[in-house]
């Protein structure tokens, strides 16, 4: 909105940078009155069940003004005229805490201008400062700063590791953030298995969550209707996630890789749509329910247990605690999660992993060399799959629901954000990215509508300013000539 | 079964087929002229849709009552508008990411998808919004040997013959005029384009600006036919419509068109004879079965890829 490049650099017409600017944002604000003014000035109510529509002209009148002078402050740092534009700046976010607004959000519209003006023009500076050092800069130099942010960022690792190990023992942690905790690593993991499709093959996949219900309602299933245990069904629900994988891939990978992008997010549709509506099979929209819940290698997590079964505090002879089985699944889902962490660690410098990394880069050059491009692909995407299938099972039997409902798009779309964000390929920015995609989103429950439109205007913004990601970014493991490779 | 049966679901299928039609077009132009999946058309037909309905009921409002005029002066509007709102999406969305890495079009053309669905979702309400017919009454044709009577509405007349017309003026546009031209010749070379005097991003602005022109006609017919639409109709419209476009090979436009009429035609009659729930995963089993057997469609070229 205010922070993009709506329009181009000043003309050759001898206008002064202000007069130039003022221009500028004028022309913006009045797309953005066309654009706005009837989606947002209008809006439709029912009323006495006949349509019909309620104005508010002035929260888009204060919104464009908004606009007009976020723009305007854009354009006079854009021709050099920083001053001014921190003090547009400054006004903004000052109006944003201290007028009386209309609506929340057009506060919180102007103070976000204002902090988007702030950060452009420090970006400005840095990156001015940045490509005077990088002139001046030595390979040895570059090679010691690479080296340095390597060791950063191995030390990050395993701090972070640290502390999610740590996190049960703490006094703090109560059922809420455990479960919390388990939460982000539940999309940490199916953000890591992603990764393998995105982030290292670079298949756009946008029904993965497809895979996960898979996963869950195989589960679901076999436990309630067979009988299996937690352990019996997880590798059942992996490989069938897989095989429906294959069976989706194989069609569609041998053709240019944005139709895999439309075939999976239909894919992630129809999954959903025959879940809703295969009654006898799934249970439809009202799901499956009372699924067993997980037992500690068989001693389940109870007060009192049935004749016969030790429950868990007993084996150890501690005092019952609700807590245990929370504990219990933070610890599980740790263990899943970095199951595919270092998987992924260490396929990377396998033969296949290798191929995938080149294939993302160059499909054609990998042909030339004898990659079988159908082949690889399919790999990284069944065991991407795969890992949606384990963690649907771990979703199924932490929950002891499941429904269609909790397999929309959205979660697709809230996977791909994280990897997005965390930079396609970093392991460590996307478990970041887990991190602060969840956590932003239970400190803004009271927000939570405004998540998704956020979620869509970051994964643009992210695209056009950080392509490799707002958090960290990967190369290929390899480089055979030259340290950065170049974007193709 | 009954033929007059058949005929009905024809005529609906044929009506359904030619809103399709309409969107496949906007992924189809893009596709030619871009390479690209223009994963937010879907969101661009939404919004047109909103458009039509906010203008149908303000015209109720501010008292024009001669049908043909208000419809024709929501039409415009609501082109135009949707229109500017391809030009913005391009724009911002996609303009800069031109030489950028192979995905990063396709993830932020999911972004603006998933922006515009929240952005109207917020701002109209999540609701199913509903409307009184505009256009009522039709033709009886024949009635079959069940007492089945064979109707087609005005309104369905006025969603075929506006699309003929549409797709009239549209040919026109791209075989016999200066922008047409440009669009053929960076859908060719956008290099070499440029080369001859071309202004490839105005010219690549303007297909935005007519695909979103187009799918705003089609949310506006979508509106009156079914006389309800909520924020999330752009999703399986968007799907189904890169489906028809893909059918009839991506890249070409009559092959839209014909892709279009046969998504249509098989979804009414699948929803006839089959059943209504799986009409959608008809479609999408379509799309894998053309992928499969013929990737470059009815009326496609293969493709040639280049290094």
């Amino acid at each position: 909105m205010a922070a993009t490049d709506l329009l181009p650099g000043p003309r050759a017409t001898p206008a002064t940078p202000f007069q130039a600017s003022l221009k500028d944002a004028a022309i913006v604000a009045l797309v953005a009155m066309a654009l706005a003014g009837p989606i947002v000035g209008l809006q439709t109510v029912d009323r006495g069940g006949m349509l019909t529509v309620d104005a508010r002209f002035t929260e888009v009148a204060v919104g464009i003004i908004i606009v007009f002078f976020g723009r305007l402050g854009l354009a006079l740092s854009d021709r050099g005229l920083r001053i001014p534009a921190y003090g547009i700046a400054a006004a903004l976010a000052a109006a944003g805490f201290l007028l009386p607004w209309p609506a929340d959000l057009l506060g919180i519209l102007a103070i976000a201008a204002g902090a988007a003006l702030v950060i452009r023009g420090l970006a400005g500076h840095y990156g001015a400062h940045r490509q005077a050092r990088a002139a001046l800069a030595t390979e040895s130099d570059e090679e010691k700063a690479d080296r340095l942010r390597r060791l950063f960022t191995r030390g990050l690792g395993f701090l972070l590791l640290a502390a999610a190990f740590l996190l049960p023992m703490m006094p703090f942690a109560n059922s809420y953030i455990l479960d919390t905790a388990i939460r982000v690593l539940t999309y940490m993991m199916l953000a890591w298995g992603l990764n393998i499709v995105i982030g290292l093959a670079g298949l756009l996949d946008l029904g993965y969550v497809a895979f996960y219900a898979v996963g869950a309602y195989t589960y679901a299933l076999l436990s309630k209707d067979h009988g299996f245990g937690f352990w019996g069904a997880l590798p059942i629900s992996g490989l069938l996630a897989a095989s429906f994988g294959v069976l989706l891939g194989f069609p569609v990978l041998r053709l240019r890789g944005d139709y895999l992008a439309i075939v999976t997010l239909g894919f992630g549709e129809i999954i959903r749509i025959v879940l809703l509506n295969w009654t006898n099979f799934s249970g439809g929209p009202n799901g499956i329910g009372s699924i067993p819940r997980l037992t500690f290698f068989g001693h389940p997590f109870v007060r009192n247990a049935p004749e016969g079964v030790v429950p868990f505090h007993q084996l150890f002879g501690i005092d019952f605690s609700p807590l245990h089985r929370s504990i219990f699944f933070f610890y599980l889902i740790l263990v899943l999660a970095l199951v595919v962490n270092v998987f992924t660690i260490r396929i990377r410098r396998l033969p296949v992993g290798r191929a995938w990394e080149a294939l993302r880069e160059d499909e054609i050059a990998c042909r030339a060399l004898g990659i079988n491009p159908t082949n690889t692909k399919l790999t990284a995407f069944a065991i991407g799959a795969m890992f949606a299938g384990f963690a649907g099972s771990f979703f199924a039997t932490t929950q002891s629901f499941v429904s269609p409902e909790s397999f929309t798009f959205l979660e697709s779309a809230m996977i791909l954000a994280i990897v997005v964000l965390g930079g396609m390929g970093s392991q460590l920015g996307v478990a970041l990215a887990a991190i602060l995609v969840i956590g932003l989103t239970e400190a803004f429950r009271g927000l939570a509508e405004y998540r998704m439109l956020v979620f869509g205007l970051g994964m643009v913004l992210i695209m056009i300013w950080r392509p490799r990601g707002l958090l960290s970014h990967r190369d290929p493991t390899i480089l055979i000539n030259g340290r950065k490779g170049a974007r193709p | 079964m009954d033929s007059a049966y058949l005929v009905q679901q024809l005529i609906n299928g044929f009506t359904l087929g030619a809103v399709y039609a309409l969107i496949a077009i906007g992924y189809t132009m893009v596709y030619g002229i871009i390479g690209m999946i223009n994963f937010a058309h879907g969101e661009v037909y939404m919004i047109g849709a909103f458009l039509s309905l906010i203008g149908i009921i303000v015209m109720g409002l501010i008292g024009v009552t001669w049908m043909p005029l208000a419809l024709l002066i929501v039409l415009v509007l609501a082109m135009a508008i949707t229109a500017l709102y391809g030009w913005a999406i391009e724009r911002i969305a996609y303009r800069p990411l031109r030489g950028s890495f192979r995905l990063a079009p396709l993830i932020s053309a999911i972004g603006v998808s998933i922006f515009l669905q929240n952005y109207v979702q917020l701002a109209q309400g999540a609701r199913p919004k509903p409307i009184a017919p505009v256009i009522r009454g039709g033709f009886e044709l024949m009635t079959g040997n069940g007492g089945f009577t064979v109707t087609l509405s005005y309104l369905q007349v006025f969603i075929v013959a506006l699309t003929i017309a549409l797709m009239v003026g549209f040919t026109y546009l791209i075989t016999k005029t200066p922008l047409g031209r440009a669009q053929r010749a960076c859908e060719q070379d956008r290099t070499m384009a440029s080369l001859i005097g071309v202004d490839v991003d105005r010219t690549i602005a303007m297909t935005f600006v007519m695909g979103a022109a187009l799918a705003a006609v089609a949310g506006m017919m979508v509106t009156l036919y079914y006389g309800v639409i909520d924020f999330y109709i752009g999703f399986l419209a968007g799907v189904k419509a890169f489906t028809a476009a893909v059918l009839g090979g991506i890249g070409s436009l009559p092959g839209a068109v014909l892709g279009g009429l046969l998504i249509g035609l098989i979804e009414a009659l699948w929803s006839a004879y089959f059943s209504v729930e799986y009409k959608d995963v008809a479609v999408f089993a379509i799309l894998v079965l053309v992928l499969i057997f013929r990737p470059s469609g009815l009326l496609g070229r293969p493709e040639i890829e280049k290094v």
